[in-house]
């Protein structure tokens, strides 16, 4: 038997409904139908009067689970789609971000964004957005990489008292499978090493993390050995893990689907080269999206954004730096 | 006619209750100005002038297990509800022990576990997290509540009130929205704020009941958010009620509102609620005019205590902050740039 990413963020919300009275489901089209992508399937069945229809209102959406969790409930709520957020945007960087620290009442709210981009997806069905997120105080930001992450971070990310914005990405759903349901984890703020090697660091997360793994394959057979260094949560951001490869290595690679200006590669760096430029061989390097909207064309998506080929270019001119 | 608005207060005695609030919301304000003007505030100051009716009958309609999210010129519901005057003084002054801290200010407060939701700047946002509230309850089985959320015209033209009310709709919601027109949005007039007649006509496009009001007939506003707020607590759903009025100061007090019209402020609209709920009382024998007296002054000796208070209480300290936002300590990235 074996599970898919997918598959897994099912089970963590099954999981948490069967543990926790305090949890419920709140999304567009997330109740009978079972969710766009069925992460949702038969939840609403199994669990009723748990599992809700919302209208489609994020911003409506997000203050309602805010509302919620003034209350002491845990609600997951399904955005349809990462990019759909941004119309919830106020209500997460201004309303769940701050209540905390406004009242020092907890705001437990996860919301899920099925985010990155898959081929025909286009610009407003395939967005990274976990930078701008991660910009604001008072939000913890996850991207799973593994079906294990995805179950067992799902689950970390309901049992915290803060807003997370969990980004499963859509292209990993069903691409990526294991043989069971992780008992034990990492926990949240903890980096993960994919990959040992001595040449050179990449750090990386989600769906970049196997376009990563596939790029050091690809230079092992030219005899590199390449790191990989998953960070599964970006804010917190895990720059001790990330240091500690730079010391074994001296080289930065940061690759990352999201677009190049401000976000996650850079804020890599610049911790980096402002804690531990004495451990670089070289300039650290990053790899991102082009600064364009997500194409349509599986021709101009795959130039997009960063593949194995391309990490494992930018990796060679690295190395021979 | 009087009628009893919550059910276990004899009649005349909500109204009673009402207009001490907003007696003391008044004087509050008056002394938040005073203290502006002299430099003592730090930031902007909201008065509620005319508005005091509307929010004191709004605050007394609800009972302490309900949910209130006011707005900016609440000063008497808030009163109305429960809060003491020293959490708003506090707030307004930045005092360490208020409810806000020092972290939020001015109208910027509220008790969210007791149903009392500090509103965020953004307006239409706090109408879905009274949906939420009362969502949850709902949920655990608690009944016979409503949540009141306070806003004005201006907000009527956010997306977010437009998700909001139709979300309360689609849920059935005991949700009161109190829309109080009082003809300036800052300084943007009705005209170009909406294009419909009567803001309340549009309780029909989303399937909720609605009531008007005169706002500055204290009477009326007894009634019909008492009737409101019954109906929305007796399982009708959400409730849109559109109070006109107009605003009697600035949006803010930094703010000369040279945008009213004299003719504006000599109209109908632009009597003082305060002193039509003061005839309202006398004309009725519910109070005479000693007895008045003998509030206001208790009023002022209210406040001034409180305000005396508050001067003597530690301002927060940068050096004791904790300069985290996460309640999960652990996850704090507690990286100083230096």
């Amino acid at each position: 038997m074996s599970i898919t990413y997918l598959e897994a963020i099912r089970e963590a919300q099954a999981h948490a409904l069967r543990d926790d009275p305090r949890v419920f489901i709140y999304g567009q089209d997330v109740g009978a139908f079972g969710g766009a992508f069925k992460a949702t399937k038969n939840l609403q069945k199994e669990f009723p009067g748990r599992v809700i229809d919302a209208p489609i209102s994020e911003d409506a959406i997000i203050g309602l689970a805010v509302g919620t969790a003034i209350e002491g409930m845990r609600p997951i709520i399904e955005m349809q789609f990462a990019d759909f957020s941004t119309v919830a945007f106020n209500q997460i960087v201004n309303q769940a971000s701050t209540l905390f620290w406004r009242t020092n009442v907890p705001c437990p709210i996860t919301v899920r964004l099925p985010f990155g981009g898959t081929s025909g997806s286009g610009p407003f069905h395939s967005q990274c957005l976990e930078a701008i997120y991660a910009h604001y105080p008072g939000l913890v930001v996850l991207t799973p990489a593994t079906v294990e992450d995805a179950y067992s971070m799902l689950l970390a990310a309901v049992a915290l008292d803060d807003p997370v914005i969990f980004c499963e990405h859509k292209f990993l759903y069903y691409h990526l499978k294991a043989e069971k349901l992780p008992s034990e984890a990492l926990p949240i703020g903890k980096a993960r090493i994919a990959r040992e090697g001595r040449d050179l660091t990449i750090v990386t997360y989600s769906a970049m993390v196997h376009e990563a793994l596939a790029a050091a394959d690809e230079l092992a057979t030219e005899g590199w050995q390449v790191e990989v260094v998953d960070l599964r949560s970006i804010k917190p951001l895990d720059t001790d893990t990330v240091v500690a490869s730079v010391a074994r290595t001296g080289r930065l690679l940061c690759v990352g689907e999201a677009w190049p200006w401000g976000g996650v590669t850079a804020e890599v760096i610049a911790r980096v080269s402002a804690e531990s430029y004495g451990l670089l061989d070289a300039p650290p390097q990053r790899l991102n999206a082009k600064d364009t909207p997500v194409p349509y064309h599986p021709n101009l998506w795959a130039a997009h954004r960063p593949t194995a080929r391309s990490v494992a270019a930018a990796a060679r001119k690295l190395i021979r730096f | 006619m009087l009628q009893t608005v919550s059910g276990s207060r004899a009649v005349g005695e909500t109204q009673l209750a009402a207009y001490r609030c907003m007696v003391r919301a008044r004087l509050l304000d008056d002394k938040f100005a005073a203290l502006y003007r002299a430099g003592k505030i730090h930031g902007g100051v909201f008065l509620g002038r005319g508005q005091e009716a509307l929010s004191a009958a709004i605050g007394v309609s609800l009972n302490k297990t309900d949910v209130f999210a006011p707005l900016i010129r609440d000063a008497a519901g808030r009163l109305a509800f429960g809060e003491p005057i020293i959490d708003a003084v506090r707030t307004y002054m930045g005092s360490a022990l208020g409810p806000m801290r020092g972290r939020d200010g001015n109208v910027h407060r509220g008790r969210p576990q007791e149903g009392y939701l500090p509103m965020i700047s953004h307006l239409g946002a706090m109408i879905s997290v009274v949906n939420g509230v009362l969502f949850a309850r709902r949920m655990k089985g608690i009944t016979g509540i409503v949540g009141a959320a306070c806003l004005g015209e201006g907000a009527t033209s956010t997306g977010a009130f437009h998700e909001a009310l139709n979300q309360a709709a689609v849920e059935k919601l005991p949700l009161v929205l109190v829309v109080a027109n009082n003809q300036f949005a800052y300084s943007t007039p009705t005209s170009r704020q909406f294009a419909c007649a009567n803001l309340a006509d549009r309780a029909a496009g989303y399937g909720v009941e609605s009531h008007s009001l005169d706002a500055t007939d204290f009477s009326a506003c007894m009634d019909t958010i008492g009737h409101a707020v019954a109906r929305a607590r007796a399982g009708h759903g959400p409730q849109l009620v559109v109070a006109n009025l107009l605003r009697l100061c600035g949006h803010g007090e930094h703010d000369d509102a040279g945008y009213i019209s004299p003719e504006q402020k000599n109209s109908s609209l632009g009597r003082d609620c305060l002193k039509v709920a003061e005839e309202f009382l006398l004309n009725k024998k519910l109070a005479d005019a000693a007895q008045l007296a003998v509030w206001r002054s208790e009023a002022i000796r209210e406040i001034e205590e409180a305000v005396a208070q508050a001067q003597r209480e530690p301002t927060p300290d940068p050096y004791e902050e904790k300069w985290s936002a996460l309640s999960s300590e652990h996850l704090n990235e507690l990286r100083e740039e230096s």
